[in-house]
């Protein structure tokens, strides 16, 4: 078995009668991407924070890169590089400053300096805009900036809270491209997401939160298989015959799911005695979430 | 531990380059902003120079022995570090902290709250160290005779500066909001820098307030500026220096606890 870049057993966080983070379990084995999936305020952003020793824990073991945190959190961050959820660049400063104070932070050597900054720019596409102030950029150009920032060191693991959130579909499909690239490279990713594609396209492995606590993880494709089964049958019409259907397809032992304006009847892979009338789908990691956790999500 | 020493990584407290990297973000920030910084900093002591020393120059010519230009003068670097210490200290921080959320960034990095408040209070400790000598420097302008003791106030003015900054630090930690300050700046900057004996001497106040008064570190900081001027006093300034001294570490701790409350949930 690999490494694990991260390991959590048991992890609980609690803020006063609220508890973000619920007994969670969670393996980052070296080299994979691991994408956390849930909705707003199931917990993946306190997790994030957790990592980092942002958060300490009240309950549990939390491990990275083989140091136990909170007590060597530092030396764990030292190997780590972490994108914010929210933009907090310097915003006075020029993009190669940014990244100058970042080399610093993260203490990367004065011979090493130079060239750690340039591959930085490199990779974020932001080499023309090397003076530009950071006020002056599109909010796409800041996301890879802040990218580029937490990997000036070659970090090990890099841990991104909701890397794309917020952004224009065409500006996620570059950093998605970015991100990827970064997963070829061999570096460890733990992502959080709520955008269900981005986890499809991006993780080797999925963990599903809800109210702080893992409720499936594996690959997407075994998740969907084991969950939604291959095909789901999509039926439109008015709420009545919506509830007829939903009542029809319990009766026949189905699972089934509501989409706003229709019924997903889920597992009808070769179920041919099945007389609703409706379009057939592959079925995906959203059938599979709001299943688990009863929620709808984005 | 055993695993993190064999892999000889362990990294302690307070290090050298935890404390360099945010010091370093700092000096490329002020690169931006230092015209600003540098002309209030200059043209705020110099008018309560022209105002207190023309103003009250007029009405008394010696105070204390001193020409009153030379007191309000060197009265007037302990002002001016406290400007240049408390007041960037409470706003910078809680902007940081609170808007440009930069002390999270700076946190995911390999650095502790310990070491990014202490650089913070270093930082602000040797601005202070410096724009504290504009009003000397001004004074000067207005006839102050030069002497080699003046060396001495830009280290007056540091270690002065630390546990200001320290306070300012702490203050922004335990604020809930901006308006909080209004309190911190009546009711505890305002007297203890009317009271600190920058503009008229403490001599004719009530007993009990001129020993309250050695409970002030900027009444501390005023008399040593002088004195390093004028001519010292011996083991009662060491004395005075050891009380700012004192003051800054106790803040010191304060600030870090107040912050680490504030940054690590």
């Amino acid at each position: 078995m690999a490494d694990l870049a991260i390991r959590l057993r048991g992890v609980v966080k609690r803020y006063g009668s609220i508890t973000a983070v619920d007994h969670l379990d969670l393996d980052v084995p070296e080299g994979t991407c691991v994408g956390l999936l849930g909705p707003n305020g199931a917990g993946k952003s306190t997790t994030m924070r957790l990592l980092t020793a942002q958060a300490i824990a009240d309950e549990g073991e939390l491990e990275v890169l083989g140091f136990r945190l909170p007590e060597e959190s530092k030396q764990a961050r030292a190997q780590c590089g972490v994108v914010p959820q929210l933009d907090n660049l310097d915003t006075t400063l020029t993009v190669e400053q940014n990244l100058l104070v970042f080399a610093h932070l993260y203490r990367i050597g004065r011979s090493e300096r130079r060239e750690a900054i340039e591959r930085a720019l490199r990779m974020s596409k932001l080499v023309d805009r090397r003076d530009s102030r950071v006020d002056k950029l599109s909010g796409g150009m800041c996301r890879r900036l802040l990218i580029a920032r937490a990997l000036v060191h070659r970090p090990r693991l890099a841990l991104l809270d909701e890397p794309t959130v917020g952004l224009d579909p065409q500006v996620r499909q570059e950093l998605w491209a970015l991100i990827d690239a970064l997963r070829t490279e061999g570096t460890t990713i733990l992502m959080s997401t709520h955008y269900i594609e981005e986890a499809q396209r991006l993780a080797d492995t999925v963990l599903i939160m809800s109210h702080g606590s893992a409720v499936a993880a594996g690959p997407p494709s075994e998740l969907v298989l084991e969950h939604a089964g291959h095909e789901v049958l999509e039926v439109y019409g008015p709420p009545a015959r919506l509830a007829e259907v939903e009542a029809e397809a319990g009766a026949a032992g189905m699972r089934t799911r509501r989409t706003g304006t229709s019924i997903s009847i889920l597992g009808v892979d070769g179920t041919n005695g099945f007389t609703i009338e409706g379009e057939r789908r592959p079925a995906n990691l959203e059938d599979v979430f709001v299943l688990l956790t009863g929620e709808e999500i984005a | 531990m055993a695993t993190a020493e064999a892999r000889g990584t362990r990294l302690g407290r307070l290090e050298r380059s935890a404390l360099t990297g945010v010091l370093v973000r700092e000096a490329v920030n002020y690169s931006s902003y230092w015209r600003s910084s540098t002309f209030s900093s200059t043209v705020e002591p110099t008018i309560y120079l022209l105002a207190f020393g023309f103003g009250f120059g007029s009405l008394v010519s010696k105070i204390g022995g001193y020409d009153y230009v030379d007191f309000v003068g060197t009265g007037t670097v302990a002002t001016a570090v406290l400007f240049s210490s408390a007041f960037p200290a409470m706003f910078g921080t809680f902007v940081k902290y609170q808007f440009q959320r930069t002390y999270d960034a700076i946190l995911a990095a390999p650095v502790d709250t310990e070491e990014l408040v202490t650089a913070e209070a270093l930082w602000i400790a040797t601005r202070a160290g410096v724009y504290g000598c504009v009003p000397m420097l001004v004074a000067m302008v207005f006839g102050l005779d030069p002497s080699w003791g003046m060396f001495a106030v830009p280290f007056i003015g540091w270690v002065a500066g630390f546990g200001w900054a320290c306070f300012g630090i702490s203050i922004a930690g335990y604020a809930k909001s901006f308006e909080n300050f209004n309190y911190v700046v009546s009711a505890v900057l305002t007297p203890l820098f009317l009271l600190a004996g920058s503009f008229f001497p403490l001599d004719n106040f009530p007993q009990w307030a001129q020993v309250l008064a050695n409970l002030n570190p900027l009444h501390h900081c005023v008399v040593l500026v002088r004195h390093a001027v004028f001519g010292w006093d011996g083991w009662i300034d060491l004395g005075r220096l050891g009380a700012l001294a004192v003051f800054g570490l106790l803040v010191w701790r304060v600030a870090i606890h107040a912050m680490t409350r504030k940054l690590i949930d």
